[in-house]
Parts: C-alpha cells; structure tokens; sequence
C-alpha cells in the first residue's frame, strides 16, 4: 500500500473532478464535515447550497446528505473513513437505504494512509462494516484514474456507492470495467483476487507463480461469476487493503458448490500500537511483498492445489 | 367496528374531522386508551394538517409540497390517525396496526405509507435530515416549507445539537421545528428549549400545545432570514 510515484494522489483527482462535476450537474451535491474543505473551497463558493461544509458535525453529514438526496439531489459525503463510516454509521444505515435514499460515500485515509495518525485514523473495518447492508457498492480503486471513472460512474447513478480512496496505489491504471474484476493474467495454481491498492505487489509477490490474477476495483457487489469463470484450481488467494476475510463470505457464495480452499489477506485484527511509515505496517501485517509472496506460495504448496 | 367512520374520498371537501380523531386512535389501541406519545403530539399533528402544511392527497409527488417530518416516530397512532382523517391512509387500515403485513408499524416507514416523508423510530435522525432537505429545496429554488416534529426527551440525542447549529448559520427560512414539550427529558433544558435555538440564531414562540389558534398562529409565521421552533407545551406526563 506504497504511494506510488504517479502524478496526482485519488484526493487530488476526486477534488478535481468534484469541482468540474458540480458545475455541470445541478443534480449533484456535496457535504464535507470541514475535511476535504481545501480542495473544494472554489465549488463551494460557487454552490452555497449544495456544496456545504457542516463543521466538525459527521452525524449531521451524512443525515444531511439524506436530506439533500430527499429534495432530488445526488449528494457526496466525504471525509476520513472512520468519521465518515464508523462514527455516523446508525445515519449511514438509517438515512440513506432504509429511507429509500442514495448517496456516494467517498472516503479518504484508508487502513493506515497515516501512519503517525494512530488509531483514530486508521480504519480497516470500513468495508466489512458497510458491507453489513443491503445494495452497496463498495470500489476499491488502484490508480486516480481507476477513481475518477469510478466515481463518474458513481454520479450518474441513485444508489449508495462507498468509494475508498487511498494514498496507496499502483503504478499504472487497469482497464476496469466498474462493477467487474479484471483479468490480469491466467494461471493454472490458484486464483488470486487482488483489490486496489495491492494489485503492483501482490503482482510483484507472484511474478513467476502460476496463477490467475483477478483485479478488482469494484469488491461490492462481489464479481462471483468471473471468479467462477476463470477458476481453474480449487484454491482461491483473496488479497485485500482492508480487514484480512471481508470477502471471504462472498468467495463461499460463489464458489458454494465447489470445494476449494481460500487463504485471505489483508489488514490483521489487532490493536496495533505503532506509528512509523505505511511501509512499517504493511510489514506489520504481513502485507509487504516478501511476506505475500512466502504466504501465498506456502498456501499454492498445501493440498488439494490439483485442478478443478 | 360499527363505529367505524367513513374515509372521506380523494379530493373530498368535507374529510373526518378532530373530532373524529379518537375513534381513529381507538382502531388501533384496540380501546379509547392511547399512549402518552401519541395524545402529546396530536392538536400539533392536526393543526399542521389541517390549517398549515400545503400537502395534498392527489399531489404526493408536488415538488413544491410542504414537507412535514416526523422525527419522533414512537407513539404513531396520532399521526396515523390524522393521515386517516385527511384520506392518505384508508380507514380500515388502521386495524392493522403492528400486524406482520401492515404498512402501519410502531415506527412510520415512508417506504410503506403514502404522503409520510421520512421514516422514523431512532431519535435524533429527523432534523438532521431535514437541514438537508431544506438546503436541497433552497438550491433548486423551491418555497416548500419543512417542518420536523420532536420530542423534549429528543432534543438529548447529540444530533440534533448539530442540526440545530447549523440550521442557525445558514439561515434556513424555511425549515421549522414543533418541539412537543411534555417535559420528559430526564435532565431537563434548563431556561427553556426555546432559549436552546434562540442562542444558535433561530426565531421561537412558546405555545400552549393543545391550544389550535395559538399553534396554528406560530406555525404559520414567515421568519425572513431565520429558521423558526415552535415549541408546544402539553401536560407533563400526557
């Protein structure tokens, strides 16, 4: 989850791209709660209405996007994922589906994007908590490219979209296609899933491995036919930002009539009293590339690695 | 059930009037008994349906309706009972109450009842929704009016505390609150909630809750430049 050396961060590229959005759609808004505010001061000088900063007030933030979707809006809310999901997450799951209401939930600061930060900003359960509800789509995008046609894709639409920008990407965009996983490679060993920002190493930790490599940008709803599709051993590697198994549920789903094994990796489920770098940590969870590498050639070793 | 009053047709101009509305409650209480929340909240329910909202029956869908939210969603029956008397819910409806296949639940769902704007159940969550909602109309220049109906005890949930700042500072004119104080808040506002609102630029009146003329005189009020509560004061405990 390295930033990569690439020529805009998915902050800069949402902020961006929200301002020329906002001008061309009178149908979209946005509600920052004093996060994000920098990037769209222009956008909310032009749109008092509908560009609002309601301060320090998360709660309020996502109610208020209800409101907005409520009077014929397609309203964005975006902060830092814990304030955004986990602090407000009776309104998230209150005021938007269950009222019959939709909105874009564009986070920032990912699992651990700062480090420094501690816990309080580190939030590797967004996804697993969002996916407790009915009908979201949830895109994990790589690149800030992969971010703007997600979120694109996203504003045109009425349904509740969560978009989880990180300072981790990769170098290069996919082809993606939202809502589909990509197909990297083919292979004969195992499926591997790589999500967003893991894509360049677990690429890198499975270079002369013999497996598919599926990319996904877009994990919610969960692409089981592809994975269906192009499983040619019964062993799955699920490769995730986020809490180590948030998809494991949805691998079973898929694959429930097939036996197969499943490794699932991701951010460990832990009190992690560190700081330091997003490397340090990335090490921490075994999520750098030696450790992916040892753990996913360990598990290609292990039984039942014959063909479907 | 033989005292079962007759659903006013759509569009008609001689609907079920207050009078009507206990027998209402009593289909479904099961008897003339009602619950506290439900008797607190009804001469503010029926004011706002029959002399303030500009809601209609064969306009549901107006954009330009006035928008009543019902934050406090416990004790419905008052509200059930009022959309019955004014045609949004039939009347034999209202028999099944809190049955597995009735639209009428403990809580309103707006998904399940025509002309109900919000769903509620969980406090805190109307007013909130009701500054978003009240922006969204001021951009795209509508006049509609929003009103969300709370509770006293409501006001402790936090979230309201962020609503009502913020209404405060932007000045959202036409957004109202009918706060119905039966002094159930275990800690109390001390001053007066008026005084809560007041501090973060809101406009207030103090009403008699029960009183029709004075309600319908605070709740019809333009305030030019500043959103407006209206508290109603009913009896302790009612």
């Amino acid at each position: 989850m390295t930033a990569a050396n690439v020529a805009d961060t998915m902050r800069d590229r949402f902020a961006r791209v929200t301002s020329k959005l906002v001008d061309e759609d009178p149908r979209l808004a946005v509600v920052l709660a004093e996060i994000g505010v920098s990037g769209l001061r222009r956008a909310m000088r032009r749109h008092p209405d509908r560009v609002i900063n309601v301060g320090i007030r998360e709660q309020l933030m996502i109610s208020a996007a209800a409101g907005l979707a409520l009077s014929g809006l397609r309203p964005i809310a975006h902060s830092y994922a814990p304030f955004l999901v986990e602090r407000p997450f009776e309104q998230v799951k209150l005021d938007l589906a269950h009222q019959g209401l939709g909105a874009i939930l564009v986070s920032v600061g990912s699992s651990y994007d700062w480090p420094e930060g501690g816990r309080t900003h580190q939030a590797p359960e967004d996804v697993a908590l969002i996916d407790t509800l009915p009908d979201w789509t949830i895109h994990v995008p790589g690149h800030p490219d992969e971010a703007e046609i997600l979120l694109r894709d996203a504003v045109v639409g009425d349904g509740n979209v969560y978009l989880r920008l990180s300072a981790g990407a990769n170098l290069e965009p996919m082809p993606i296609e939202p809502g589909r996983f990509h197909i990297v490679r083919r292979g004969s060993q195992a499926t591997v899933i790589a999500v967003g920002p893991m894509l360049d190493p677990t690429l890198e930790a499975s270079a002369d491995l013999d497996v598919t490599m599926l990319y996904a940008a877009t994990i919610r709803p969960f692409d089981g036919d592809t994975l269906r599709a192009e499983l040619q051993a019964p062993a799955v590697v699920l490769v995730e930002p986020y809490l180590q198994g948030t998809s494991a549920m949805w691998v079973s789903e898929a694959l429930r009539d097939t036996s197969h094994r499943l490794l699932s990796i991701g951010v460990r489920r832990m009190e992690h009293r560190r700081y330091g770098t997003a490397e340090q940590h990335d090490q921490a969870h075994c999520l750098d590339v030696g450790s992916l590498r040892h753990r996913i050639s360990r598990f290609l070793a292990g039984p039942l690695s014959g063909a479907v | 059930m033989t005292d079962l009053p007759t659903a006013p047709a759509p569009g008609s101009t001689s609907p079920l009037g207050y009078a009507d509305l206990p027998r209402l409650i009593g289909l479904m209480a099961g008897d003339e008994k009602h619950s506290t929340s439900a008797d607190s909240t009804l001469d503010v329910l029926w004011v706002l349906y029959d002399r303030v909202l500009d809601v209609r029956l064969e306009a549901l869908d107006d954009p330009d309706r006035d928008r009543f939210l019902l934050s406090k969603g416990h004790g419905p029956m008052s509200y059930y009972a009022v959309l019955a008397a004014k045609g949004f819910i039939p009347i034999e409806t209202l028999a099944t109450f809190g049955a597995y296949d009735s639209p009428l639940g403990h809580h309103p769902d707006r998904m399940l009842i025509p002309g109900v704007e919000i769903s509620s159940g969980s406090l805190g969550h109307g007013l909130p929704i009701g500054v978003g909602l009240a922006l969204g109309l001021r951009s795209r220049a509508r006049k509609s009016r929003v009103i969300v109906l709370v509770g006293d005890a409501e006001l402790d949930e936090g979230s309201n505390h962020e609503a009502i700042a913020l209404a405060g500072r932007l000045r959202l004119d036409r957004l109202t609150v009918v706060a119905v104080d039966n002094r159930s808040a275990t800690y109390g506002w001390p001053g007066g909630i008026a005084r809560r609102f007041e501090v973060e630029g809101w406009a207030s009146a103090t009403v008699d809750g029960h009183d029709h003329a004075a309600l319908e005189a605070a709740l019809a009020a333009e305030h030019s430049g500043q959103p407006d509560v209206v508290v109603a004061v009913v009896g302790e405990g009612t």
